[in-house]
């Protein structure tokens, strides 16, 4: 018996000698931890480096993460003049605890609200740019969202330019209740003068879009051109199960469910976005800028 | 004692979902003549929460586009308690855009919980249909009149309800969602309904104030199925003094006008202006 024992003690003796050995070893070879990052949807291992080459697409699951609207713009455009970027939001219904909340995303962003605008270059071509910030309130359409796309669509159409809208957007801003209602209307009003006008307005639905942002501005494109696995809907997946008491299917509501159903014209990948905008822009034979 | 705030909303809310409240049915029974109803969207159905066709407004022929919500049961089912599918929307524009080329008034009366949401109505386009329309409403070359019944709920509504004017029944609602959704959102409670109704600012008073509403149809104490005719023969007088005005613009300036009035709704500072 007492001979197992010493066995034992002997085996592992060599054991824990071999696997601190070892590990000694690795220490050596240590990479450094921000070579790799995790998907934060398949959860994979991939390289950090050829996951920001990819713009943030991951290239074992094709997941596209989120971006806010400074990167959004940085891998759109080459230029970017921001407009109307002081505009802040008040609190119209005197709805408690909005400003402060208002306050914490301003801080958390360093964004004043959930949407950029401004005249971006891409290529030859000087367009009127917004993007949402999902980040910012869910990217939620207050007054401020409103009314800066709106008066970027009233300067597109002044400029007669082409005009791209990134949406991403749980939809209402509840806060402002009516008042955030009322600019569905306000901004597909000027949408339709736009429109009037012969110029052309590409709405890209990237993840989420849903709501209001979705029932107004975002679902008026002359294309409308989704991301892979973007969220895209009008009702809330909760509030519609909660309805019908059933499962959803497993791509409701989804960029490729919304292709199917014939409500949006392509679903583009991140890394070819701005190729199929610039090809997009030629055949409307948009007018080239000419630099001064 | 004086009532609470919350007590004098919430009153509202019953008030507008009131069983006993007329539905559009009774409304435009009462306001026109002649009321022939048109059915279908020509594309998919016809979604009977959307009672729609032309009727004479006193000698005026004009288009009515209504939410039903129906009153027994049955019917209620039938109109499937007023919350329209993205064919009712597209009726409403189909028969919205035949006005225009008859050159008819359009009379819009809104009273819906919100448009459906279902999988048939995400699979059908309820977002695209909404936008659609409210895109369209803002350059309709007809004049338009839009008045809240009952409940005004959300894009549901509006995607009927973008027009030259907007009147209000006192005890009607109207908000970017309903009390109960606008709670479980925001509170994750369901059970804070009426505390959010208090804070939501959707009262008929409230969207006045706002310069939302344009004329509020005053309704008796305790409510409109209590004395609908007097609520009722308020609004048919001043509805025939606005169209006929209406009708007597220029179409342009109403245009811009209509265009202008949805153009300046909103609240925000800006520190270079």
């Amino acid at each position: 018996m007492n001979n197992f024992f010493d066995e034992r003690k002997a085996k592992l003796e060599i054991y824990q000698k071999n696997y601190r050995g070892k590990k000694e070893e690795v220490e050596k070879l240590t990479i450094p931890d921000d070579i790799f990052i995790k998907c934060p949807h398949c959860q994979g291992l991939v390289i950090k480096d050829d996951y920001e080459l990819k713009f943030r697409v991951c290239p074992k699951c094709q997941y596209h993460e989120r971006l806010n609207p400074r990167e959004r713009i940085e891998i759109s455009c080459d230029s970017f003049e921001e407009l109307y970027s002081d505009m802040k939001s008040v609190n119209p219904l005197d709805f408690p605890g909005y400003p402060e909340k208002l306050a914490g995303y301003r801080d958390e962003t360093g964004e004043e609200e959930a949407c950029v605008t401004g005249i971006g270059t891409l290529g030859e071509y000087r367009i009127a740019l917004a993007v949402l910030n999902s980040f910012f309130m869910m990217g939620s359409m207050g007054s401020v969202v409103g009314e800066k796309i709106t008066r970027l669509v009233e300067k597109a159409l002044s400029e007669r330019m082409p005009l791209l809208i990134f949406s991403a957007s749980g939809g209402a801003r509840m806060q402002e209740g009516i008042f955030s209602l009322m600019q569905m209307a306000k901004t597909a009003a000027a949408l339709k003068k736009f429109s009037d006008a012969g110029l052309l307005y590409i709405s890209v639905l990237t993840n989420p879009t849903t709501g209001g942002v979705l029932a107004s501005f975002a679902f008026l494109g002359d294309v409308i051109i989704a991301e892979p696995g973007a969220l895209i809907g009008f009702a809330g997946k909760r509030v519609i199960q909660q309805t019908i008491k059933q499962e959803l299917p497993p791509n409701f509501q989804s960029a490729e469910f919304q292709l199917e159903k014939g409500f949006v014209d392509m679903v583009v990948s991140r890394g070819r976005l701005r190729e199929v905008i610039l090809r997009l822009l030629r055949l409307h034979e948009v007018e080239k800028w000419k630099r001064n | 004692m004086e009532k609470k705030l919350e007590d004098i909303v919430w009153e509202k809310v019953q008030l507008a979902r009131h069983n006993k409240r007329p539905t559009a049915r009774t409304l435009i029974n009462y306001l026109f003549s002649e009321f022939t109803e048109l059915h279908g969207d020509r594309l998919y159905a016809d979604d009977r929460s959307i009672l729609a066709g032309i009727a004479f407004l006193e000698a005026t022929p004009v288009t009515v586009i209504a939410q039903e919500k129906g009153v027994s049961t049955k019917e209620k089912i039938e109109h499937n308690f007023g919350m329209p599918h993205p064919e009712g929307y597209r009726k409403a524009l189909r028969l919205m855009k035949q006005a225009e080329k008859f050159k008819r008034p359009i009379i819009l009366i809104i009273d819906t919980p919100g448009a459906y949401p279902g999988v048939g109505a995400e699979e059908r386009g309820q977002a695209s249909a909404i936008a659609v329309n409210l895109a369209e409403m803002a350059g309709l070359r007809v004049p338009m009149l839009a008045i809240v019944l009952g409940e005004g709920g959300s894009g549901g509504a509006l995607a009927i309800g973008v027009a030259d004017e907007t009147w209000m029944f006192e005890n009607a609602i109207y908000a970017i969602l309903s009390p109960e959704g606008f709670a479980s959102i925001l509170y994750k409670d369901v059970f804070l309904a009426k505390y959010a109704a208090s804070v939501m600012k959707l009262t008929a008073d409230d969207l006045h104030s706002f310069g939302i509403v344009d004329l509020i149809v005053p309704e008796v104490e305790g409510g409109l199925h209590l004395n609908a005719e007097y609520s009722f023969s308020f609004l048919k007088e001043r509805l025939i003094e606005k169209v006929a005005e209406l009708k007597a613009a220029d179409m342009d300036e109403l245009l811009a006008k209509r265009y202008l009035k949805f153009r300046k709704m909103g609240a925000y500072e800006e520190k270079s202006r």
